[in-house]
């Protein structure tokens, strides 16, 4: 039965994307890749991978078609027909290559197979020693915060540099002030929706809480709470307008938030260097080496999810200014 | 041929051939990106796929249960696809600005206004 669900799934995987290679209206492509984000989520969940699943629902089918629409409403919706020649060159050398890597995949290991050389070296490790040394449930939140918190501080530097380049990109300092532009929401006719959302936006925001402090616990973590955290942010741009939102948020608070996050993230590292253990070693914060375990995951975690919840925010509202300064434009 | 025990690996490469076309056969940037957002996804797909064993459940330890997939690829995917997202709005970012200057996203278009100067 798994094994239909997940051949049915990749399937489905597969035809979406061929409909992305053939229509050329993007805003279907734009919407066709948010489906494509919730059938590989749920393709995630299969897998065992509920951490990937949650992250990949909330980013890959909520926040990327969102800018990707947004970035629509700038440039156009239609794009121009292929043109032959390019087609000719492309489709052999496509061809040939899916030919020989998927002549590559004879030997790989059976799909399940549980002595595969991935599943020896660390990873029976973890997950044989880990509730004795960080003590807490999710396997991955160990691996990903204490084992490889140096890995994940890495990747944490490289989302706050995305929005440091997005506002370096797009941002714009010479934005009317608030009070002098009409509030226009694409939304505002609604009611009903803004009725149901203004209930939603504090559920949200309590529920990207649960999801952070409670991801040692249960799949979750930073990273899934920060994005969820700025998609309330997000629905309420969308449905009250980009004035009444930027009444509530401070584009500066919110930018220093976002260097702040990584500040966390990276003094709690110094802070055990200055003890004189490595960088990222938690023992320091406490004589007991689970509960100094706990502590460091919690500071790395809250530093994780200030990131990426404020670059989120960073993100979206300054392609919502730039589409907002266009739309007035013309 | 084992069918079965590949099938996964042949739609990951299905994918990431479809993401590759994409990106060299179309001339829209914003489809392009579209493209490669594909393309990363088949290498997602791929390396989840790696770290199943049958018969076993979400690596979250549970008394009484002894068998757990592989916790590793499910922490580099999940911060991949975090970033991912990161780098594909600093992407869109570049689209809009070319669109600015070019007032257009197509390849062809932008390349004759380059050579026009």
């Amino acid at each position: 039965m798994e094994l239909i669900i997940n051949m049915g799934l990749l399937s489905m995987l597969a035809m979406t994307a061929i409909a992305i290679v053939r229509i050329k209206d993007l805003f279907a492509v734009a919407m066709l890749a948010g489906i494509y984000g919730l059938i590989s989520a749920s393709f995630f969940v299969m897998m065992d991978a509920v951490d990937v699943a949650f992250t990949e629902a909330s980013v890959g089918a909520g926040i990327s078609t969102l800018l990707m629409l947004t970035t629509l409403a700038i440039t156009g919706r239609f794009e121009k027909a292929d043109k032959k020649s390019r087609t000719r060159f492309a489709l052999p050398l496509v061809l040939l290559t899916g030919a020989l890597l998927i002549y590559g995949t004879l030997d790989m290991p059976s799909f399940g197979a549980a002595d595969s050389p991935v599943q020896e070296h660390v990873a029976p490790r973890y997950l044989n020693d880990s509730a004795q040394e960080i003590g807490i449930p999710n396997v991955v939140t160990s691996v990903l915060a204490s084992y490889r918190a140096f890995d994940t501080f890495g990747e944490v530097i490289v989302i706050f540099t995305a929005g440091v380049g997005v506002l370096a990109l797009l941002m714009r300092t010479d934005l009317p002030p608030i009070s002098s532009v009409k509030n226009t929401a694409s939304m505002e006719e609604h009611m009903v929706l803004r009725i149901v959302a203004k209930m939603l936006i504090p559920l949200i925001l309590l529920f990207g809480l649960y999801v952070q402090f409670h991801g040692e616990y249960g799949p979750g973590g930073g990273f899934q709470a920060g994005v969820i955290f700025a998609s309330a942010f997000f629905l309420y741009a969308m449905l009250y307008g980009m004035n009444a939102a930027r009444k509530v948020i401070d584009s500066s608070l919110v930018q220093v938030l976002a260097a702040l996050g990584v500040l966390i993230y990276g003094t709690t590292g110094v802070v055990a260097m200055l003890s004189g253990k490595n960088f990222l070693d938690y023992s320091v914060f406490s004589e007991d080496p689970v509960h100094a375990q706990h502590l460091g995951i919690l500071f790395i975690e809250l530093g994780v999810g200030l990131t990426v919840a404020t670059v989120m925010i960073i993100i979206f509202f300054t392609f919502s200014g730039r589409s907002q300064v266009e739309g007035e434009r013309d | 041929m084992n069918f079965v025990g590949l099938f996964n690996y042949w739609i990951v490469m299905v994918l990431m051939m479809i993401g590759f076309y994409i990106v060299i056969a179309q001339g829209n940037l914003v489809k392009k990106l579209v493209g490669l957002t594909l393309f990363q996804t088949s290498v997602f797909i791929m390396y989840i796929t790696m770290g199943k064993i049958e018969g076993a459940t979400a690596p979250i330890l549970v008394e009484g249960e002894a068998l757990y997939s592989n916790p590793l690829p499910h922490v580099l995917i999940l911060t991949a696809i975090v970033v991912g997202i990161a780098t594909t709005a600093l992407g869109l970012a570049l689209v809009v600005r070319i669109k600015e200057s070019y007032d257009s996203i197509e390849e062809d278009e932008i390349n004759r206004k380059d050579q026009e100067c």
